[in-house]
């Protein structure tokens, strides 16, 4: 079984509101209680003070005469004034005491029987004597003891200065209740009413609140088997805290992703590099006993009989050298080549290269060249990373597609976009998109983009490659050189 | 003595034949003066209602005005008997032998079938134990007046019997002026016992068997003559004669039968003065008791 601390805020909070309503309502009924209990007393005690001295006078005549039944009669009348539902402040006990505080008659003989001591049948007439032994005339006293359940009204039967008797009183608080439940019943009613309006309204605001919470707290439980995209994240347009901790949380979900695709990268160019590595340390190793090689074929040519079947394995062998020295040099990317700076007519030129590939796919061809004055880059390197880009654009397209390339600079870099609306490259392609060989194509050996990787990464630049359906686009940055201004 | 008794006996006779032809003449002129009829409690007599049926049929009947007069005790009606202010009265026999020179026998109520009556000494329902009127002392009692026979006169005279005087043998006794409150202070427990007329007993069994149910009837007296009706001993012969025809008459209607069904009564009858003998007796008795035992 759930806790009650565990269960959703969609829940705790209506649960919580109906709580505050009904603590709301006891609390406010409580007083009224206590405000009506207070009332009524006082009500009691006004009404009961004039009864009394009004049977007080009328029962002078009785004792005076030793009328017994009268005074049985008139002590009664207050009870005969109606039905005793209707009379809440009936009296539970009126008698009327001799001055030996002896009962000489009451209203109930058979509890409290004529000549009888009322405080050995009821302690609590222990507590009026004082109030009895101590009267003002024509006054009435209210005794009231803790722990009782009675409040006595006292009245002493005076005639011409003499003590006749005493008229006690006796009210039980239980004649309050029917007040009570009255009230009771309809605080909690007003307190129905109140959670029927109430109870929709937090259950509403629970939702509002609770439905971000628990959409962040999912997202949130996402992370560790993926990093959750935006649209994970609950939109909270507001400024509170869930606000804040919702834009925190993409945030934060955007920079564990940038983290993600950074490293990502990392481990792709630190690959490549490897892979640069070794491939100009085995082309540096293969170039020298090539050159030994081709050097040995140089100096039979020059020395050697011309034996015709001698002369056609030398050149077999020369071509097959001369292959592996191309394969290798163009493995074995050297940026150290000089060359004068770039210039538009370099960028302009480039194009004219590519047109004749153009016009045979019959593609359209959007050229935009931004760059005016000559730029601190190795005009060769730039040339050839445009060129790479260009064929594998034009390449990539069917038919009649689309090619588009962009150069353009900004003040501290140069730049290169090339587009173009043929097939998508497949992501698991991607990855290894820079490396040499990987091209799968038929036509190529494969090393254009790898090549273009190694010169951009030698001049200390970006390459970055985006595929979608209809679009791929290569971006080039290249910082300018400091030395090359 | 026998010319008394022949007096007694033939004078009215002989009035009445004088005095007829006058006595309707005199009706007539009395018309405007009201007959003044004293109540006591010895019915219930707090039902206003019904007097002012009971008057109505008797002016009726007597083709004169009625007044009903009420008082508080009988003793305050024997007053107004003794000084003339009323014509007739209903009291108990007690105070009617006691005043002989005051108030002659009009007619005796029959109830049950005979002129009597008897007092009942009754105890609340949840006293079980008591068995007579001994078995009441130090408790509290309630008689109806002193001047009733059935509430006061014969237990006074049980106890006196029993060798007991009532001021002492109770530890505190008082009157209610009413046997109906005699019944309802036995019922409340505001007594432990008292002495009531058994015929008001007896109707209240009828109209609030409530009241009664709360009480329990220990022992009934012998049968005394019924309260009577007295007329003062000045009240004219014609309306004495013409008084009693009513009331014995009433029985002989069906308005007067439905009054007498609500009085719980067969009717009236004239009644011998011997029916109160016994009262008397006892009332002399008790006389000489408290003499005998005052100080």
């Amino acid at each position: 079984m759930p806790r009650l601390r565990d269960l959703s805020f969609r829940y705790k909070i209506p649960l919580r509101g109906s709580l505050l309503v009904i603590i709301t309502a006891v609390v406010v009924t409580a007083s009224l209680i206590f405000q009506e209990y207070d009332a009524v007393k006082k009500d009691l005690i006004g009404n009961s003070a004039s009864i009394g001295r009004v049977l007080a006078k009328t029962l002078i005549a009785p004792l005076v005469h030793d009328d017994v039944w009268r005074a049985f009669e008139i002590i009664n009348t207050p009870f005969q004034a109606g039905p005793p539902q209707s009379n809440a402040q009936a009296a539970e006990v009126v008698m009327v005491l001799d001055p030996r505080q002896q009962i000489y008659v009451s209203t109930h003989p058979q509890q409290y029987p004529m000549l009888g001591d009322p405080a050995r049948i009821n302690p609590e007439f222990h507590a009026l004597r004082s109030a009895i032994t101590n009267y003002r005339e024509f006054e009435t006293s209210a005794v009231e003891m803790p722990n009782s359940n009675n409040i006595y009204m006292v009245t002493p039967i005076v005639s011409d200065g003499v003590l006749l008797g005493t008229l006690v009183m006796g009210y039980s608080k239980s004649i309050f209740l029917p007040r009570y439940y009255a009230i009771a019943g309809r605080a909690g009613l007003i307190t129905l009413l109140v959670l029927a309006v109430l109870l929709p309204a937090s259950w509403y605001w629970g939702q509002r609140f609770a439905v971000p919470l628990v959409r962040l707290a999912e997202a949130m439980g996402k992370i560790g088997t993926r990093i959750p995209g935006d649209e994970d994240v609950p939109a909270y347009e507001s400024r509170d805290e869930l606000g804040r901790a919702g834009t925190a949380f993409r945030h934060m979900l955007r920079e564990l992703r940038e983290n993600q695709e950074l490293e990502r990268e990392m481990v792709l160019s630190e690959r490549l590099a490897a892979v640069g590595r070794i491939s100009a340390g085995i082309a540096h190793e293969i170039n020298n006993p090539l050159g030994g090689m081709l050097n040995a074929i140089n100096t039979y040519r020059r020395h050697g009989d011309e034996d015709p079947v001698t002369a056609k394995t030398i050149s077999l062998l020369e071509r097959g050298l001369m292959q592996i020295r191309d394969t290798v040099a163009a493995l074995l990317v050297e940026a150290t080549v000089e060359s004068h700076p770039l210039s538009r007519q370099d960028i302009e030129d480039t194009r004219t290269l590519v047109l004749a590939d153009v016009h045979g796919k019959q593609a359209r061809f959007h050229w935009e060249n931004d760059v005016i004055d000559a730029l601190p880059l190795p005009s060769t390197l730039v040339r050839q990373v445009l060129i790479n880009l260009l064929l594998n654009a034009i390449q990539a397209i069917d038919e009649r597609g689309d090619v588009f390339c962009h150069v353009y600079r900004d003040s501290d870099s140069f730049y290169i976009l090339v587009k173009n609306d043929g097939k998508c490259i497949p992501p698991e392609r991607l990855e290894y998109l820079f490396e040499p060989f990987s091209s799968g194509r038929e036509s190529g050996h494969g090393l254009g983009l790898w090549v273009t990787y190694q010169i951009v990464r030698q001049l200390n630049g970006e390459i970055a490659v985006k595929s979608e359906p209809a679009e791929t686009r290569f971006t080039v940055a290249i910082p300018f050189a400091a030395g090359y201004a | 003595m026998l010319a008394w008794a022949l007096r007694r006996a033939v004078l009215p006779l002989l009035a009445a034949l004088l005095v007829f032809p006058l006595a309707a003449h005199s009706q007539n002129s009395q018309n405007g003066a009201p007959v003044r009829i004293g109540l006591t409690p010895v019915f219930l007599d707090d039902q206003t209602a019904f007097l002012n049926v009971w008057r109505e049929y008797l002016e009726k009947r007597l083709q004169r005005p009625v007044v009903f007069v009420q008082r508080g005790s009988y003793r305050e009606i024997t007053d107004l008997l003794r000084q003339e202010k009323l014509d007739f009265a209903w009291v108990c026999g007690l105070p009617m032998v006691e005043n002989p020179q005051h108030m002659k026998l009009l007619a005796v109520p029959v109830f049950k079938g005979k002129p009597l009556y008897q007092s009942y000494l009754i105890v609340p329902a949840s006293d079980q134990q008591t068995r007579s009127i001994l078995d009441l002392r130090g408790k509290v009692f309630a008689f109806s007046d002193p001047d009733s026979n059935s509430g006061y006169l014969f237990p006074s005279y049980a106890l006196f019997q029993l060798k007991e005087r009532p001021s002492a043998f109770f530890s505190r006794s008082f009157f209610t002026w009413a046997h109906r409150q005699v019944v309802e202070a036995v019922a409340a427990g505001l007594a432990q016992g008292g002495a009531v007329d058994g015929y008001v007993w007896e109707t209240l069994q009828i109209y609030h068997p409530e009241l009664t149910g709360k009480t329990r009837v220990v022992q009934k007296s012998p049968e005394f003559g019924h309260t009577p009706f007295v007329a003062r001993w000045s009240v004219p012969r014609g309306d004495f004669g013409a008084m009693q025809r009513v009331l014995v008459e009433m029985s002989n209607n069906a308005e007067g039968t439905n009054l007498l069904k609500k009085l719980n009564l067969d009717g009236f009858t004239p009644g011998e003065l011997s029916l109160f003998d016994s009262i008397a007796n006892m009332a002399a008795v008790v006389r000489s008791s408290i003499h005998a035992k005052a100080p």
